[in-house]
């Protein structure tokens, strides 16, 4: 093996560990931008985020539409606010509302949209809210418990507005 | 300048308790083949480690061209070995490089040369081993006789003043024996260096040397040039150089027991 | 009991750690040696390509099928809790945390550790180190420094491949053989997997098993008995301690890293 061979091959080697280290940080790690960065924003507060984080997912029926952006606190009234990034080409309606949900029993959290039927539409930049936090499921083991026990039923759940 | 290449005075060296080297002396004259003899086992390839600084001796000194080896600092050790060429007993070529490449790597190692030049000065060491036409060959490809002259080749590429041959024609046919011994005595001729062989070949070590030691049991048991030692009256020395099988050294390894207690034909006492 | 054992451990202990010395010296001696004036870059390149890059065929098969592997179990583990969406994520951190520098480290020694011991080891029992002592050129740095520095080098790179073929393996199982959302399966990896957490951390540990396997092998062929069956021997022992060494080291790096 001649040392020119030798020198394409492990620059070919090298190139393809460097290569290798580029594609996991952006496709498999979260080092890639946003996807919906041209998508316009919107605002959510909820009382209770459970394990949402950036990048979870905004869905509509099911489909992805957008993803969370920045989770803080808005210091006024002590409540979760998320910033959403939304496809351009959805336009929600202002009485849309949006509700933490899990995939599964064990899955991750997700935004999910529920369209409301007013003709104006949210601006960018505007806030949802009708908004549902995430379900505690201790705290929903714990109702049923108490439910059963008092011989009542009633659906639990922590709805605001 | 003194006139010894080489001067050891009361070396002992022992191998954890047993001793292998028991107060030699020993003078290595500037331009003389010197050969060291002995029964295998004798202690001389250890000397030899002990002249070429790899082994540490624990009594006595070594001194090589006015430098005692004792506790000479590494960097000092090297710059030493660089005007030193050794013959191993394997020949020890480097078995990813060619013939060619073996004969370069010191001068490659050591000094920055044109490519022409190192290929002249490498195909000059070659011609004087007769294998020039053999550069290109791998060591795999060389036969024992070929190979151990690729390595004589490559031990004074360097143009060594001091050449150190262990075994050398141990394993070779009697052609090839012929032709290393001619090369050790026309080498060290030509570049003006000293030479120090090991062997146990009486013959052909005494051909090419000026001077010998024999070495038995750690000791030097005679000394003297070829024609001395020949007449030398030590039965020792007379028995290696015979080749007896009984003499002064036994046939027979001490046993604990009587050859027939151990075979059971006497009840123990 | 005590007769027969405290002796053995007092013996273990008087060949042990003396042997642990003279490996550590090997290894600083070795590392320092890129300093030596005999250390070659193009023996490193040499080495790089010996230890790396005819690796790497074999990593790229071991890896697709334990990410297919991954795929399958994974799935059958999650469709019980409905959870399939998180299968994307089970194989990326199970290769990137675990499985990519860990298997990546025990394949190279078998290939690459074991071939370096058989090589140094031989190359003590034909006497071509000391005749290149003889020659001025330090062993250590024309022999030992290349080796050590290929090592940590290729070990990280073959990994980061491992980990990237093995997703890949893990995609294919899951998505068009086994039906799970394609989209899922990476929004659901690349929202859980950081850059620092799982992937940086992952390579630093194949980069420490790259130096202990690596070590390993050249200490071994280093302190081989010069014959064909001490090289046999230490080839062996070579692979088994650097397995272990592997393993034990993963447990710690794992509790101290993640």
């Amino acid at each position: 093996m001649s040392q020119r061979a030798i020198d394409w091959w492990v620059g070919i080697f090298v190139l393809l560990g460097i290569a290798a280290l580029a594609v996991l940080a952006l496709r498999v790690g979260n080092l890639s931008g946003f996807a919906y960065g041209n998508g316009y924003v919107l605002h959510a507060d909820f009382n209770n985020v459970g394990s949402l984080k950036d990048r979870s997912p905004v869905k509509l029926g099911g489909v992805t539409i957008g993803e969370v952006t920045h989770i803080g606190m808005n210091p006024k009234n002590f409540r979760a606010e998320v910033t959403m990034q939304i496809d351009p080409r959805i336009k929600l309606p202002i009485d849309t509302g949006a509700s933490i949900y899990t995939q599964g029993l064990l899955g991750e959290q997700y935004v999910a949209i529920q369209p409301g039927g007013m003709p104006q539409n949210l601006q960018p930049g505007g806030t949802i809210t009708l908004t549902q936090g995430a379900v505690n499921i201790d705290q929903l083991i714990g109702q049923m418990v108490f439910d059963k026990a008092s011989g009542t039923s009633s659906s639990s759940g922590t709805n605001t507005h | 300048m003194s006139k010894n290449l080489v001067e050891i005075r009361g070396l002992h060296f022992a191998r954890g308790e047993r001793s292998i080297l028991a107060g030699v002396d020993l003078q290595v004259p500037r331009g003389a083949v010197v050969a060291i003899m002995g029964a295998s086992g004798g202690g001389k390839t250890t000397l030899l480690n002990l002249i070429a600084g790899s082994l540490a001796a624990q009594r006595g000194e070594v001194i090589v061209a006015g430098q005692s080896l004792h506790r000479l600092p590494t960097a000092e050790l090297y710059a030493l070995r660089r005007r030193m060429g050794m013959l191993f007993q394997h020949s020890a070529l480097f078995t990813d490089l060619s013939a060619f490449e073996n004969v370069a790597f010191p001068l490659r190692r050591h000094f920055r040369l044109p490519e022409s030049l190192l290929q002249k000065l490498v195909l000059m060491k070659l011609e004087a081993v007769g294998l020039r036409g053999a550069a290109d060959l791998q060591p795999a490809e060389l036969s024992g006789g070929m190979a151990r002259r690729v390595a004589l080749a490559r031990a004074v590429a360097m143009d060594p003043m001091l050449i150190l041959y262990d075994e050398p024609f141990t394993g070779l046919d009697p052609i090839s024996v012929g032709i290393i011994a001619s090369r050790i005595r026309r080498l060290n001729d030509a570049l003006g260096a000293s030479s120090i062989v090991v062997s146990h070949d009486v013959r052909e070590t005494f051909s090419i040397a000026d001077y010998g030691y024999i070495l038995g049991s750690g000791k030097i048991i005679a000394e003297g040039t070829p024609a001395q030692l020949q007449s030398s009256t030590s039965p020792l020395a007379q028995q290696f150089l015979q080749g007896a099988p009984e003499g002064p050294v036994p046939f027979h390894y001490p046993a604990a027991n009587s050859f027939a207690r151990d075979l059971g034909l006497e009840g123990a006492p | 009991m005590s007769d027969f054992f405290v002796p053995r451990l007092g013996h273990v202990v008087w060949e042990t750690v003396p042997r642990l010395g003279s490996a550590t010296r090997l290894l600083l001696g070795g590392l320092g040696a890129v300093f030596d004036r005999h250390f070659s870059l193009r023996q490193w390149l040499r080495q790089v390509f010996t230890l790396g890059v005819l690796s790497l065929a074999l990593m790229i098969v071991a890896a697709l099928f334990t990410g297919m592997v991954l795929g399958f179990q994974g799935y059958y583990a999650l469709v019980h809790f409905g959870a399939t969406s998180a299968l994307g994520t089970l194989i990326a951190l199970s290769l990137l945390r675990e499985l990519g520098p860990v298997l990546t480290a025990l394949l190279f020694a078998g290939r690459a550790g074991s071939a370096l011991t058989a090589e140094i080891g031989s190359m003590k029992s034909s006497e071509q180190l000391a005749a290149m002592e003889m020659m001025a050129v330090n062993p250590l740095a024309w022999v030992v420094a290349p080796r050590l520095w290929a090592g940590i080098f290729v070990v990280p790179i073959l990994c980061v491949i491992f980990d990237l073929v093995g997703i890949f393996g893990g995609y294919l199982v899951s998505v068009p053989v086994l039906g799970v959302d394609g989209g899922t399966f990476w929004a659901q990896m690349q929202s859980n997997i950081t850059l620092r957490g799982d992937i940086l951390n992952g390579l630093f540990k194949a980069l420490c098993f790259g130096l202990v396997v690596t070590w390993i092998a050249v200490w071994q062929g280093i302190s081989a008995r010069p014959t064909a069956e001490g090289v046999g021997a230490a080839t062996t022992r070579s692979v088994v301690m650097a397995s272990l060494a592997v393993l034990g080291l993963d447990f710690i790096l794992t509790a101290l890293l993640f």
